[in-house]
């Protein structure tokens, strides 16, 4: 089982969160200009890549919220987990592709200092 | 090739049994080929059999990165059936089951096809209209199929709990006589011993690590035994196929993620018959040798790790001991994952890519090894004519961009 540290709660175990694939996958912004095989490239399409994998996980059966996780898809290792930005577009964000960087990386991991003011969570040192 | 026969077994019990030969040949990879299979599973040893015995296409190197036998096909629940809704979908897997029916034969290897039917337990209203609607599809496309009561689930399967008081109640079920199960190990040694006896290569310990793309053109691989040129390739690795895709620069609407089944200590003969259940996800059937066989659910996570989490066995055997509460106290023997490519309509890809002379056939998920012969057959043909057969034309790559699915999703018979 999976010990997955949640940005909001800490480490729980895998049965309280419910899994969203590839992270980063931005709905196009004008999708009448796509092409089909474009199209179809964003609906469907996954890198699927053996090794690390940024990824989304909703903690479903908590704060409810969705997040990333760096995990490594042969020892399933997980490497960390992040506040998703505009870039990472989850299931349920409604991101701007405007602001959102291009290279996705301007993400804020699990017990740095801009964690508490950005999520407004409780200190995890208290838990 | 040694016929196998009992005129030999008798002969080489005379002969202190000193006399049997490999069933296939250890050869060195061949600077080039007329045809290269990637993945020595049951799916790409069933390709170059039929590539040779269809298609007159001998020349063939099947590349192995571990043994034959060591991946998938070994790692399954070897479930056949073919009672799947959709017709593009059920026409395949009927093809399948029409060559699993004659494959002893054909191979010279007895793949104990065991045709003991397969119960999937409908346990609630809308299953049960779920299971009229598949069985009579099943039937306009000629595939034999039936509604069975739940009296009547009862009256095949006496240890199951058909009692209405069930938190999961059996309605019913429907019930395909010609399924069944195969032994899986025989059907990759099968293939590759009739294979080899045809001319092809069976390379083991032989991992490719790039695809040679040249002008459009797939003219060759480099693997760990050094490179090998072709200019038809088929590349069937299962969980591995967006890693194969990514070597020629190709992405797949594929995700790959650990399937888990386990089997029990062997007990004394009390299931004769498969049962699956889609709504409680499980399924079950009991081996020549007495152990149940026990199938879950895929991880929801993706992975290349040929192992999951213990929840999803949780979960499973929840299912299994609500179905059969007999079983409570059997303890569990062995537990193993497979990877498994899983399409996002649950159908596979057996299909040209936009490289030319590069094939792919993969994205079976949950349900590759009951279509071991005929997704063989239908890519043996795609790679000999450089076209599809009129059953995989469907299943190409591109009915993702026409939006042309074939979404067997819930809808063939179990959840995937």
């Amino acid at each position: 089982m999976l010990l997955i540290e949640c940005p909001w709660c800490g480490p729980r175990a895998e049965t309280e969160f419910s899994y969203g694939g590839e992270a980063g996958i931005v709905r196009p912004a004008d999708p009448d200009a796509l092409s089909d095989a474009e199209w179809a490239d964003y609906l469907f399409f996954r890198a699927n890549p053996r090794g690390a994998h940024r990824e989304l996980w909703n903690h479903a059966a908590g704060c409810r919220r969705w997040f990333g996780v760096e995990r490594d898809t042969v020892t399933y290792g997980i490497e960390r987990s992040f506040v998703l930005n505009a870039a990472d577009a989850g299931p349920d964000s409604d991101p701007d592709p405007a602001s959102g960087s291009a290279s996705g990386d301007v993400v804020q991991a699990v017990g740095s200092p801009g964690l508490e003011g950005r999520a407004g969570a409780r200190t995890r040192q208290g838990e | 090739m040694k016929r196998y026969s009992a005129m030999s077994l008798l002969r080489n019990a005379l002969s202190h049994n000193r006399d049997w030969r490999p069933a296939w040949r250890n050869p060195e990879p061949k600077k080039s080929y007329d045809a290269i299979i990637v993945g020595g599973g049951g799916h790409g040893l069933a390709t170059a059999y039929y590539l040779a015995r269809d298609h007159g296409i001998r020349n063939v190197a099947v590349l192995e990165k571990g043994w034959i036998g060591g991946g998938n096909t070994g790692r399954n629940t070897t479930i056949v059936r073919s009672n799947y809704l959709w017709t593009e979908a059920a026409l395949l897997y009927e093809k399948s089951m029409q060559l699993w029916e004659g494959l002893s034969q054909d191979l010279n290897y007895n793949v104990m096809f065991s045709q003991r039917g397969v119960y999937n337990l409908g346990h609630s209203l809308q299953d049960m209209r779920d299971i009229e609607r598949r069985v009579n599809a099943n039937r306009l496309n000629g595939i034999d199929a039936e509604v069975v009561s739940a009296a009547g689930v009862k009256r095949a399967i006496p240890c199951i709990n058909t009692s209405p008081g069930a938190r999961y109640p059996i309605l019913g079920a429907s019930l395909q006589r010609r399924a069944g199960v195969a032994r899986h190990d025989a059907v990759a040694w099968g293939f590759a011993r009739a294979a080899d006896a045809l001319g092809v290569d069976i390379i083991e310990q032989c991992e490719v690590t790039g695809i040679d793309v040249r002008g459009g053109q797939a003219v060759g691989v480099e693997t760990t035994r050094g490179p090998i040129a072709s200019n038809r390739i088929g590349v069937v690795v299962a969980g591995h196929a967006s890693v194969l895709a990514n070597m020629a620069g190709l992405r797949l609407p594929i995700e790959s993620h650990p399937l888990q089944a386990l089997v029990s200590e062997p007990i004394k003969p009390v299931l004769d018959t498969v049962v699956m259940s889609g709504a409680v996800h499980g399924y079950i059937s009991q081996s020549d040798k007495g152990e149940l066989v026990i199938g879950a659910g895929i991880d929801a996570y993706t992975g290349y790790g040929q192992r999951g989490s213990f929840p999803v066995i949780e979960h499973t055997l929840q299912a299994i001991i609500e179905l059969f509460p007999v079983f409570s106290r059997v303890r569990m023997l062995r537990l193993w994952g497979g990877i498994v490519d899983v399409c996002p309509d649950a159908c596979p890809i057996v299909s040209k890519t936009p490289v030319q002379g590069l094939y792919f056939n993969c994205g079976w998920g949950t349900g590759g090894f009951k279509s071991t012969p005929g997704s063989g057959w239908v890519f043996a043909h795609t790679m000999a004519h450089d076209e599809p057969h009129e059953l995989n034309a469907p299943f190409s790559l591109d009915r993702f961009a026409t939006g042309a699915l074939i979404d067997e999703h819930g809808a063939a018979a179990v959840a995937h």
